[in-house]
């Protein structure tokens, strides 16, 4: 690799500078939602070996996921896994090699958004 | 490696105020990136101010009024001044763009100008494009050919020819590049969008005889595959042209020779 950085170049800023996209955002959201459901996946475990713990144990944990907190915590993973879904489908389009033109991107990224959350809201109300 | 804030030498200070040109009513507001080499200090961005009823209508136009009128030192690259060379490449207004095709009414507010994201600065507003002039040259951007050299031209049909719109008017100013966080994050072995549209533009040129080989060069965790089509590189290109689409389309011909 040539020396790029002859005499101790400063680097030029980045995301300090550059302005968020429709697509960057709902790119980098993919990915956080799918780390933040890896825990929301944990919470999940936890609460079925607490049930299978006991009966005790499981009232606590039970009580924990059962409060404000824990409500406010898995309805935004309840959003985070339609909206990584959504995501998914997204990609498996563009693999496909369709709707790579910015004009699709655009509208497929208001679907993602618009879409996780009425899908949110129709399985709050559903359940 | 992903790294989010600014290496220590590379912070940025707030700069000099430049006086206002004098009789002027119709001022706007730049804030440029500057950085000298040798007074060993952090970059910083100064401001200026430019009569915009004395000044033509593209951004150049104004950085090039402010080397003449107001600070002669303000280094930047420029050539054709129509967006067909490619070196007046910089951020403006939180987008990469070319300054000579990029109108000043596009923009809200204040013009803050800085050069191409994550790059080494050589001065001001010019970065070090070795690296990426040097990927380019990696995907062999020539027609590689095995048949004998036929006694006039390598023909191609109306139709395969048609196959290289969009590819071929590249006018490799970096833009999408350095747009692109991946090529931010992994720029020493991720390839960017720049030289995979390139690398596309040969693989699909029905007079090249190795487009294997091409593929084979490109079947790496790093140089093709960092692209999570974020779609910067397409938003930002200057000319209207998809990277993504080229890098989707190679990512597309692998599976297909693979299964």
């Amino acid at each position: 690799m040539a020396d790029v950085n002859r005499g101790d170049r400063p680097l030029s800023p980045h995301l300090q500078v550059y302005r968020p996209q429709l697509t960057s955002v709902t790119s980098i959201l993919v990915r956080i939602t799918g780390n933040a459901l890896i825990v929301a996946a944990l919470l999940v475990v936890w609460w079925l070996l607490a049930a299978a713990t006991g009966p005790e144990y499981f009232a606590t944990a039970d009580a924990v996921l059962r409060s404000w907190f824990g409500d406010l915590v898995l309805f935004l993973s309840l959003w985070a896994l339609w909206y990584h879904t959504l995501g998914g489908i997204r990609h498996l389009i563009w693999d496909s090699g369709r709707g790579l033109d910015l004009k699709s991107s655009y509208t497929m990224g208001y679907i993602m958004i618009g879409g996780s959350v009425l899908l949110t809201l129709f399985t709050v109300l559903v359940i | 490696m992903v790294q989010f804030t600014l290496p220590k030498n590379s912070k940025i200070r707030t700069g000099k105020t430049w006086p206002k040109p004098e009789g002027a009513t119709n001022l706007r507001k730049f804030q440029i990136y500057r950085w000298n080499p040798d007074d060993g200090e952090n970059p910083r961005v100064d401001t200026y101010w430019v009569d915009m009823d004395s000044c033509g209508p593209m951004v150049l136009d104004a950085i090039i009024k402010i080397k003449n009128e107001i600070d002669p030192t303000l280094t930047f690259r420029r050539s054709c001044r129509e967006g067909i060379c490619g070196s007046c490449a910089m951020n403006i207004d939180g987008i990469n763009t070319l300054a000579c095709i990029y109108g000043m009414d596009e923009i809200k507010g204040d013009v803050k100008i800085y050069p191409l994201p994550h790059m080494p600065v050589v001065k001001d507003l010019i970065p070090d494009l070795t690296h990426f002039y040097a990927q380019h040259e990696a995907v062999m951007p020539w027609l590689e050919t095995k048949t004998n050299t036929p006694a006039k031209e390598w023909r191609q049909s109306v139709e395969d020819r048609e196959k290289l719109d969009g590819l071929y008017e590249c006018v490799m100013c970096a833009c999408c590049s350095t747009a692109c966080p991946s090529y931010w994050w992994n720029g020493d072995k991720y390839l960017g969008p720049a030289a995979l549209l390139h690398a596309y533009r040969w693989i699909i040129d029905s007079r090249d005889e190795a487009t294997g080989e091409r593929l084979d060069d490109l079947e790496d965790p790093f140089k093709l595959y960092r692209c999570h089509t974020i779609m910067n590189c397409a938003k930002t290109c200057p000319k209207g042209l998809n990277p993504a689409k080229a890098i989707a389309n190679i990512k597309k011909m692998m599976v297909e020779r693979a299964v």
